[in-house]
């Protein structure tokens, strides 16, 4: 009987609840207009924070974003619980079909190896992808490893237990690192694949790009890898690395910029452009644009079009902002290619919600 | 060989050196965390921490978010925990059904918190997607259910063992003088156990206000304060939420102990006010 | 005289009358109080309910063998949660162990040794702590305690033992994010907690018991071991379990400092994760399988928790001789 009766309650309760909840928050919803959410990588997080604080005092709209990590931003976008999501790992042209989902670049960054070696500053260690995945496998246990030794004569290092980081989420960092990592051994390609979210032969788990950068400052002995920015605001140990040419540098904006000066945007399907690896004596070996997805057809015409509004001021406004970090903007012929996309394939009910000024 | 005597003796020295040992452990660790919340927490205390947003330095949408979230799932939480907690004191006798739900309360109260979250998120979306309105899933409404879901074991369990507390003779002083016993539970019980209850509310509000797995997958974050009570149906920031995004990098790390002291002194102040109306209730 | 009587009379029928117009109040009220009752029950069934229907799919697809395997590939879609079952007992069980002798070497202090002036400061000050959120132990333990271990235990160590030695293997691992640092901020956490229960209990026993105790000729040790403990252990057994179902479901203050991976550990200091730290981490970005895997993971911490509650309502009932 009483079992009966709370089946009967559940039952219509559920549905009064459900549609007092939607009412609810409708209601209290119902007074944002101009107000964008997005969820997503925390490679390009410093800059989105930067560009959305700058908005709002510019036109008074907020635009909130939470860093998760890519995997975070692609679920949130698919699952519609954000107005847009940020992901460093492109989406296939075929998953952006298949999902209705269209991707833009907004910035250009690089992923940078960081270690803490007592008496190793910036700049002094020398790495090759091939070690660095035979560090990263767990085949590389100490510093002072002949294999580490050969490539740095005159660095002093210790004989100190390597304590590989990496990250704990699923993460475009991530996918940019390991597939770069694939792609000059072939022992990591078979072993572990280029991943958001690999299945890790060593080493410990940090949250977001901020959480490698905690945990490698604080473990001696240790190394990571983080967008570039982190490195440089957490004064970070950085390591060069060998790029395809052969030549060892030092990640900067500039040799983001060269890695992405052969990119091939008009004709790579869906915009997912990968910089990895990039021929050119100045090219960083592990750069990468990071994205922005939404959808093709907009429910909701006004949110659409503010959506595009924040980046199209973004694009226009935000690159001194933007290389104040360490991000290469885009040149501005991908923009303007962006900004044709927009109005052709960004709808809401039939018709453009951007329009080209 | 040993007399007995002086085993014992050596017995009791050990277990007394070794219980001097323990609270010397304790009193340095828990010192060390003392120590390091306030030193680094007030360090970074200032006034812009109560006046601005968390990107500029302050900690005004954390603050002003977790007082609204933790307001409203109380709310929620003293109006299911107060009636049940009544239920099960003064109707359930020993019925069955009455030991099933004090059990269940244990059991939610020691429920992992982080798993009330990813139930409400699951319910949220669920309700919300059907409705097609997926993007209110994060809001602070979702932060409130979770945090109240969690108070709710709280307030049953106090409120049922304060209303027990309350002398028969009080009831039966009631029924005598004609009342019906909803009556004699409101106006006499409910009164004379109002410092318990009031109590109870405090303790359930300290421990939800500190709470962050259940706001990871409801309430998400807002760098921007909430200015208005709709702004609960967007993403909300919480204190504990900006601690767990801001102490990993080194220079918003001072602002995250100051969120951590913040939080720590709320339900430090809460704890003493409730053990004061304890103490006073009991004279 | 009859006026008395007439106005009693009159004051019984508005009494009288009220008690019938109350009744409906009164149902009302009863019913009220009844369904927030039964809420409650709803309210778990939701919870576990929520819990079992997203999991599903992980259990039907890799069945048993997602209880002792430790694979977590999101390529293949494999998952197993071998890895963070295994990390949640071992920290709760381990801090359980460090937090437990501790607690009770307090609560005696406290009782027994220490000078009055000084008891009730402490014990007040314990009994605040316990209410410091997680998330403040957690901070603790990442920005004092790890670095602590790692520096001045841990790297000291394993640079100067020989690496396949025994002593060299126990401390290998992972500084800062390890199996042992997890388990004692666990312990430091759960202990102002037991330790203000466990001293509660202590000053419940009657000094009529104690003083015989020691009228006997009792040492400390004796009357603690002999009398005071037996005195209350049902008490002790249910704050332990209590402290325990805290240690298991613990997120925040593990997720800092455990290490993150789904590996078992090797050794005390290898890295590791707990169902609560992975939730937290991964259940942002899951979707499908893994999503269903996660969500698997969290029934199985419920039943854990549940089935330590059942354990002690157990004990304690059946000690209740």
């Amino acid at each position: 009987m009483l079992g009966v009766c709370s089946q009967l309650m559940e039952d219509f309760m559920f549905k009064r609840f459900a549609c007092a909840l939607s009412a609810t928050i409708m209601a209290a919803s119902a007074a944002h207009a101009g107000d964008v959410s997005g969820t997503g990588a925390t490679f390009p997080e410093p800059i989105y924070k930067d560009w959305a604080a700058t908005y709002k005092a510019k036109s008074g709209s907020s635009v909130n974003y939470v860093g998760i990590g890519s995997g975070g931003g692609i679920k949130a976008i698919k699952a519609k619980t954000v107005d847009f999501g940020a992901s460093d790992k492109p989406l296939t042209a075929a998953d952006l079909n298949a999902s209705d989902l269209y991707m833009f670049p907004t910035v250009i960054g690089g992923v940078a190896p960081i270690v803490n070696i007592p008496g190793v500053a910036s700049g002094q260690l020398h790495l090759t992808g091939p070690l660095l995945a035979d560090i990263y496998m767990g085949a590389v246990k100490t510093w002072n490893d002949p294999r580490i030794v050969a490539l740095n004569k005159g660095v002093k290092l210790p004989n100190l237990p390597i304590t590989v980081v990496h990250r704990s989420d699923g993460s475009g960092t991530t996918f940019l690192f390991t597939t770069y990592l694939a792609l000059v051994s072939d022992v990591w390609k078979s072993k572990v694949g280029g991943n958001d979210s690999p299945p890790w032969p060593a080493g410990v788990g940090g949250k977001g790009n901020p959480g490698v950068s905690a945990l490698v400052k604080q473990t001696t002995g240790s190394i990571g890898y983080v967008e570039y920015f982190f490195a440089k605001q957490n004064h970070e140990t950085v390591a060069q690395m060998q790029n395809a040419s052969h030549h060892f540098l030092m990640p900067t904006a500039a040799s983001f910029a060269a890695a992405a000066s052969g990119a091939k945007w008009t004709t790579t399907p869906g915009n997912a452009v990968l910089l990895l690896n990039q021929p050119g004596v100045n090219a960083w070996p592990i750069s990468g644009a990071t994205f922005i997805l939404v959808y093709k057809n907009q429910p909701d015409a006004a949110k659409g079009a503010d959506i595009l509004k924040f980046f199209d001021w973004a694009y226009k406004n935000g690159d001194a902002a933007a290389a104040a970090k360490d991000y290469v903007p885009l040149p501005a012929g991908v923009k303007a290619m962006v900004r044709r996309q927009w109005a052709t394939q960004i709808k809401s009910g039939g018709k453009p919600v951007y329009v080209s000024k | 060989m040993m007399s007995r005597a002086a085993n014992r003796r050596i017995a009791n020295t050990i277990f007394t050196v070794s219980c001097y040992f323990a609270a010397m452990i304790a009193v340095v660790a828990l010192a060390s965390l003392f120590v390091s919340l306030f030193w680094n927490g007030f360090s970074g205390l200032s006034l812009s921490t109560f006046t601005k947003d968390s990107q500029q330095g302050g900690l005004l949408n954390g603050i002003l978010g977790s007082l609204a979230m933790c307001a409203l799932g109380m709310v929620f939480a003293l109006i299911i925990g107060i009636l049940a907690g009544t239920w099960l004191a003064e109707y359930s006798g020993t019925s069955k059904l009455g030991q099933y739900v004090r059990f269940m309360n244990d059991v939610l109260l020691s429920a992992p918190s982080i798993l009330i979250g990813l139930a409400v998120y699951t319910y949220f979306y669920m309700v919300l997607k059907a409705a097609g309105y997926p993007q209110y899933t994060y809001s602070g409404i979702a932060g409130a259910t979770a945090l109240g879901l969690l108070a709710v074991p709280i307030v049953v369990r106090t409120t049922e063992d304060m209303l027990n507390l309350q002398p028969s003779a009080l009831r039966e002083a009631g029924v005598a003088l004609g009342a019906s016993r909803g009556l004699v539970i409101r106006q006499i019980i409910w009164r004379s156990a109002r410092t318990g209850l009031l109590t109870g509310g405090l303790l359930a509000f300290a421990r939800i206000s500190g709470e962050t797995a259940p706001l990871l997958f409801t309430a998400l974050g807002n760098d921007a304060h909430i200015t208005k009570l709709s702004d609960l149906g967007d993403k909300v920031s919480a204190l504990p939420l900006l601690i767990n995004s801001l102490y990993q990098l080194p220079d918003s790390v001072s602002l995250a102990w100051t969120a951590a002291l913040l939080i720590s002194l709320a339900v430090l102040v809460v704890n003493i006010i409730g053990r004061v109306l304890a103490a006073r209730g009991a004279r | 005289m009859t006026a008395v009587v007439a106005e009693t009379a009159s004051d019984m029928q508005v009494q009288a009358s009220r008690i019938v117009r109350g009744s409906w109040g009164e149902s009302l009220f009863r019913a009220a109080c009844l369904s927030a009752a039964t809420f409650l029950l709803v309210l778990l069934a939701g919870v576990m309910g929520a819990l079992l229907v997203g999991g599903w799919p992980a259990f039907h697809q890799f069945g048993f063998g997602f209880f002792v395997s430790s694979t977590w590939d999101t390529n293949n879609d494999v998952y197993g949660a071998a890895g963070p079952i295994f990390g949640t007992l071992a920290t709760a069980a381990i801090s359980l162990f460090i937090a437990l002798p501790l607690a009770i070497g307090v609560a005696v202090f406290l009782v027994e040794f220490c000078p009055k002036v000084l008891a009730q400061p402490i014990s007040t000050v314990i009994d605040l702590l316990a209410g410091i959120p997680s998330i403040v132990y957690g901070m603790w333990g990442f920005f004092v305690f790890a670095p602590l271990v790692a520096n001045y235990i841990q790297t000291p160590l394993t640079s100067a033992l020989n690496p396949d030695g025994f002593w060299g293997k126990f401390f290998a691992g992972v500084p800062n994010g390890n199996l042992f640092v997890a388990s004692v901020v666990l312990a430091i956490m759960i202990l102002p907690y037991m330790t203000s229960v466990f001293r509660e209990l202590m000053l419940s026993v009657p000094s009529a018991v104690r003083e015989a105790a020691y009228g006997l000729g009792c040492t400390p040790f004796e009357v603690v071991r002999s009398v005071m403990i037996p005195f209350v252990q049902r008490g002790m057994i249910g704050g332990t379990m209590l402290g325990l179902g805290r240690a298991l479901g613990e997120t925040m203050a593990v997720t800092f400092v455990i290490g993150n991976t789904h590996n078992f550990p090797k050794g005390l200091f290898d890295a590791t994760s707990t169902i609560a730290s992975t939730i937290a981490n991964e259940f942002a970005e899951a979707s499908g399988l893994k999503l269903a895997s996660l969500i698997a993971m969290g029934l199985i911490l419920f039943l854990i928790t549940f089935a330590v509650l059942a354990l002690a309502r157990m004990l304690l009932n059946s000690n209740k001789s």
